[in-house]
C-alpha cells in the first residue's frame, strides 16, 4: 500500500540572529492511513519541527513532504493541528471557536444551520456540550484542550497533528483525555501524528513510536512497532508483557543510548 | 521597532496582582495543602447567614481621599485667612462657582459666554481633532504593525516628531489654515495621533503567533483574519492608545486656546487672568480636572467592555 504521508530526506535549517541552527537532517518517514504515530525525543530534538513541517507551518530547507499524493506546501484544514497551548481565540465562545474552523472548511457548501450542527457534534464528541457558550478563560485547561481537539476534528481532517496536546495538563486529566482520544480515534479512524515526551502516553496510544536522536541535526533514531492489539485498556496494560517490553525499549533508547546532556546555555 | 506607552492608573497594582498569580501557578500544591491545614480549625465555627458589610474596607477606601481633600482646603483656608491679598478664600471661590454654574449657558457677545459654552466648545475641538487623528492613526498603526516595510519607513519619522511639543505645531496650523479654530484642531490632531499609531502598531506586532498559526491552518481569508483575529486581539491596545490620546488632547487644548482665543475653557482662563479674577481661574482648574477625569473614566469603562481574558 502506498503510504499516506511521506517524509523524504527532509532537512531543516533555521537562520536565527545567533546564526544557523541545523534542526533536522535526513528525516525519512512513511505513515499509513489510519495509523497512530507518536514522535518522542528529548526537548530540542526537533520533534515539533517535524510536526510543523507536516502541518506546512514550516517549509523544509531541503527534501520533500507528501500527504495523500500531494506535496505539502502550506498549512491547510486537511491537516488539522491541535496546539500545545490550545490556542483558542479568547474572544470567541467554545462554539464560535469550533464554528470558525467549520466555516472555513464547509462554509461554501453548507447552510449556517448545518455548520452549527457540525460544530455542536464535534463538541459533543469531546464531551463539551455543556460549555458551548463559555469563553476559553471560563473553563479549565483540560476542557480547553478538549475544545482544541473538537476544533481539529470538526474539520474532518485527513490527518490530525497533535503537538504535545496534554503536556500542560495534570496527570489525572491527561489520563482521562488519553482514554477519550483512544475512543475518538477508534470511532473516526483518524490518522494521527502526535508529539510527546511521555513514554507511557506514547506506548498507550501509538501503533508506532518514532524515536528521535538529540539535536542539533536530529534525525529518526529508531521506530518501534508497538503491536498491542486495540482496544487498549489502561488498567490491563499495566501488567501486559508487550506493554512493559515496549516501554522498556523506549526508555532504553531515551535514557541509555541517547541520554540528553543538558547544555550550558 | 516602536514601543508602547502604557500609563494606566491601575498599572501600579497590576504587577503585584501578576506576581501573586505567578506564585499560585508556580506552586499549585502548597495552597490546597495550606487550606487543608486551616480547615479543621475553621470548620466548627458556624458560617454567617450573609456576608456582613465590610465597614472597615469601605472606610479605608473612602477616608483617605476625603482626608487629603480636607487637608488641601484646610491649608488653602489657613493661607488665605488674613484676607486682603488677591488670592480668594475657599468660601469666596465656592460662592463664585455657585454663581457661575447657576447660569452656565448665557451669551453676551462672542467674548462673554457661560462656562458651559466654553467647556462644550473645547470638547468640540478635542473631539474633532481627536476623531481625525483616530481615523488616520489607527489604520496607520495597523499598517505599521502588519508590514515591516511600512514600519521601517514610518518609525524614524514618529521617533522624530513624537517628542515635539504640540504647541510648536500651532504656527504651522495658523499658516496653513489662516484661522484660529482649525489651527487649534490641527494641534490636537497632531499631538493625539502618536499614542494611537504607536499602540495600535505594538498591538498588531504582539498578536500571538499561535493565533496566526490557527488562521493559517484554518486557511482563513485575509478578511476573516482581520475581522476575527487581528481586530479583537488588537482592540485593547487601540483603546489604550485612544485613552492616552484623549488625555493628551485635553491637556493641549487649554494651552492652544490660550494662544488662539475664541470661545473655550483655555481662552476663558486667560480672559479671567486678564480680569484678575483668580477665583474663576481656580474654578477653571477644577473644571478642567473634572472633565479630564470623566473622559478618562468613560474610556476606561469602554476599554473594560472590550478586553478579553487571556487563558
Amino acid at each position: 500500500m502506498k503510504p499516506f504521508i511521506q517524509v523524504q530526506d527532509a532537512e531543516m535549517v533555521f537562520t536565527t540572529r545567533k546564526g544557523r541552527f541545523h534542526a533536522l537532517q535526513h528525516v525519512n518517514l512513511d505513515v499509513q492511513r489510519g495509523e497512530f504515530i507518536t514522535l518522542i525525543g528529548h526537548s530540542g530534538c526537533g520533534k515539533s519541527t517535524l510536526l510543523n513541517l507536516i502541518a506546512g507551518l514550516l517549509t523544509p530547507t531541503s527534501g520533500g513532504l507528501i500527504c495523500d499524493g500531494r506535496e505539502i506546501a502550506a498549512p491547510g484544514p486537511e491537516r488539522a493541528v491541535v496546539f500545545q497551548n490550545h490556542s483558542l481565540l479568547p474572544w470567541l465562545s467554545c462554539l464560535d471557536n469550533v464554528l470558525l474552523a467549520v466555516e472555513s472548511v464547509f462554509g461554501g457548501k453548507e447552510t449556517p444551520a448545518q455548520l452549527k450542527v457540525r460544530a455542536r457534534a464535534a463538541l459533543e464528541l469531546v464531551g463539551m456540550s455543556h460549555a458551548l457558550h463559555k469563553r476559553p478563560h471560563e473553563i479549565s485547561g483540560g476542557m480547553k484542550q478538549r475544545v482544541g481537539i473538537a476544533r481539529a476534528l470538526a474539520m474532518e481532517p485527513k490527518v490530525l497533528l497533535m503537538d504535545e496536546p496534554f503536556g500542560a495538563l495534570d496527570a489525572l486529566t491527561r489520563a482521562k483525555l488519553q482514554d477519550e482520544l483512544l475512543k475518538i480515534v477508534a470511532r473516526t479512524r483518524s490518522t494521527v501524528i502526535m508529539v510527546t515526551h511521555d513514554v507511557d502516553e506514547a506506548v498507550l496510544l501509538s501503533d508506532r513510536i518514532v524515536m528521535m536522536t538529540n539535536g542539533p541535526a536530529a534525525t529518526i533514531g529508531e521506530i518501534l512497532d508497538v503491536g498491542i492489539p486495540r482496544p487498549r485498556v489502561r488498567v490491563e496494560l499495566a501488567e501486559d508483557a508487550r506493554y512493559v517490553a515496549a516501554r522498556k525499549q523506549v526508555i532504553d533508547f531515551l535514557y541509555t543510548r541517547h541520554a540528553h546532556v543538558e547544555q550550558a546555555a | 521597532m516602536v514601543s508602547a506607552a502604557f500609563h494606566t492608573p491601575g498599572d501600579a497594582t497590576a504587577p503585584a496582582a501578576a506576581a501573586t498569580d505567578a506564585d499560585a501557578d508556580a506552586d499549585p500544591v502548597s495552597r490546597p495543602a495550606a487550606n487543608e491545614a486551616t480547615m479543621p480549625i475553621e470548620a466548627p465555627r458556624p458560617a454567617p447567614a450573609r456576608t456582613p458589610i465590610d465597614w472597615r474596607g469601605i472606610a479605608l477606601k473612602v477616608l483617605p481621599p476625603v482626608i487629603s481633600l480636607g487637608l488641601l482646603i484646610g491649608l488653602w483656608a489657613l493661607a488665605t485667612m488674613k484676607g486682603g491679598g488677591s488670592f480668594p478664600t475657599p468660601a469666596a471661590t465656592f460662592d463664585a462657582a455657585v454663581q457661575l454654574f447657576s447660569d452656565p449657558f448665557y451669551r453676551n457677545g462672542p467674548n462673554d459666554q457661560g462656562i458651559g459654552w466654553n467647556i462644550l466648545n473645547s470638547l468640540g475641538r478635542v473631539g474633532m481633532g481627536f476623531g481625525l487623528a483616530a481615523l488616520v492613526g489607527i489604520p496607520l498603526g495597523f499598517a505599521i504593525g502588519r508590514f515591516e516595510f511600512a514600519n521601517r519607513m514610518v518609525s524614524p519619522l514618529i521617533a522624530l516628531l513624537k517628542p515635539v511639543s504640540p504647541l510648536a505645531w500651532l504656527p504651522i496650523g495658523l499658516l496653513a489654515f489662516k484661522s484660529a479654530n482649525p489651527a487649534a484642531i490641527w494641534t490636537i490632531f497632531i499631538c493625539s495621533i502618536w499614542p494611537m499609531v504607536v499602540n495600535t502598531a505594538v498591538g498588531v506586532q504582539r498578536v500571538p503567533q499561535d493565533y496566526l498559526n490557527v488562521a493559517r491552518v484554518l486557511k482563513l481569508s485575509e478578511w476573516k483574519v482581520i475581522t476575527r483575529i487581528l481586530l479583537p486581539a488588537v482592540l485593547p491596545y487601540v483603546l489604550t492608545g485612544v485613552r492616552l490620546s484623549v488625555g493628551t488632547a485635553w491637556l493641549v487644548i487649554v494651552a492652544a486656546e490660550m494662544l488662539t482665543g475664541g470661545v473655550g475653557i483655555g481662552f476663558w482662563v486667560w480672559d479671567e487672568w486678564n480680569n484678575l479674577n483668580v477665583a474663576h481661574i481656580l474654578i477653571a482648574i477644577f473644571v478642567i480636572g473634572t472633565v479630564g477625569l470623566l473622559l478618562e473614566w468613560a474610556l476606561i469603562s469602554l476599554a473594560k467592555h472590550f478586553t478579553f481574558e487571556e487563558d
